[in-house]
């Protein structure tokens, strides 16, 4: 057990810095108050893509579209990103310099865009097979639920980059530190999210 | 006081070593807790039933993971307020998802028995 008291979900920067420390409580807790806003929305896509599950209208299943492989593959990326960013956390915490900061964020971020390259070359590859959104009430529910969340990793990469150029320009001041700690968040979460896709719809779809 | 001697003093120790072991320990956890289902459903021939409970089963202890090792929320330690917060979602999360599942497919058995699974 920590010896200091959890202020905030995720990483406590703690007293080692304690001006970015007291900041992060209220802006830690309004980030939450939005995931949790985000959480209701992807968990109702969920139940909207479970009533479809039926309603192929004569179009393509999830047999025919899904790939294992892919599905696998995109899951091993960003659960391995999401422990190069709790890396990246850790060095700001105990203070391992810029370098290894910047290095474990760069990682996280070229695994979250290969994460986005695999999920737009599969959507490409579902278009060739007549996966298209307007083909059944199944394709647009999975449509509006798995390019959602894709969309968040997007955002959650330009994010990223915003505070690399920060660091960059204002060095680790508490801005940026708080900026870290809410990303930080922000990606933990979409791999929560993806656990749910993967489970429900790939291997749901596929068993 | 250097900025170093300043960390020193604040630096647990315990709490370093502790918060490292939390992402390795997570990622080892998630990184089993994917392989198994991938694998039962890629070569392991049970009924299609029996497959989603499984998958399931390992989604769910997979979230708890994730929220215990990754985003450090536990039952012990925790701010009322976030924990608050949690349940309150997770309740509403319930009774919307729920509620949509329970009329959804009593319609269909209505109306659309084809569509039922």
């Amino acid at each position: 057990m920590t010896a200091t008291p959890s202020r905030h979900p995720g990483l406590n920067l703690g007293r080692a810095h304690q001006e970015a420390h007291d900041a992060c409580e209220v802006l830690v807790f309004g980030f939450w108050v939005f995931m949790m806003s985000d959480l209701i929305i992807f968990g109702l896509l969920f139940a909207n893509y479970v009533t479809q599950l039926d309603a192929l209208a004569g179009g393509p299943g999830p047999g025919e579209l899904f790939e294992m492989k892919s599905a696998f593959l995109e899951t091993l990326l960003l659960l391995t990103s999401s422990f190069t960013y709790g890396l990246a956390s850790y060095c700001l915490k105990y203070r391992h310099g810029r370098g290894w900061l910047t290095a474990w964020l760069g990682v996280t971020l070229l695994l979250g865009l290969a994460f986005i390259g695999f999920e737009l070359h599969d959507f490409h590859k579902m278009a060739g097979e007549g996966g298209v959104p307007s083909r059944s009430g199944f394709l647009s529910a999975f449509f509006a639920l798995v390019p959602l969340h894709g969309l968040h990793v997007a955002s959650a990469c330009l994010w990223m980059v915003v505070l690399m150029v920060q660091m960059c320009v204002h060095g680790l001041d508490t801005g940026v530190k708080t900026g870290l700690v809410r990303l930080g968040l922000l990606w933990h979460f979409l791999d929560i999210v993806w656990v749910g896709i993967f489970s429900l719809v790939y291997l749901g779809g596929l068993a | 006081m250097s900025d170093s001697q300043r960390q020193s003093d604040t630096i647990d120790e315990n709490e370093r070593r502790h918060e490292l072991g939390s992402y390795l320990w997570g990622y080892g956890l998630a990184l089993a807790l994917t392989l198994v289902p991938f694998a039962l459903v890629a070569w392991s021939g049970w009924p299609r039933v029996t497959l989603l409970w499984a998958i399931g089963g390992f989604a769910l202890v997979q979230v708890v993971v994730h929220f215990r090792f990754f985003l450090h929320i536990s039952l012990a330690r925790q701010k009322r307020e976030d924990l608050h917060l949690i349940l309150f979602s997770t309740l509403i999360l319930v009774l919307m998802v729920g509620g949509t599942l329970w009329i959804i497919f009593n319609l269909y058995g209505r109306m659309v028995p084809e569509l039922l699974p």
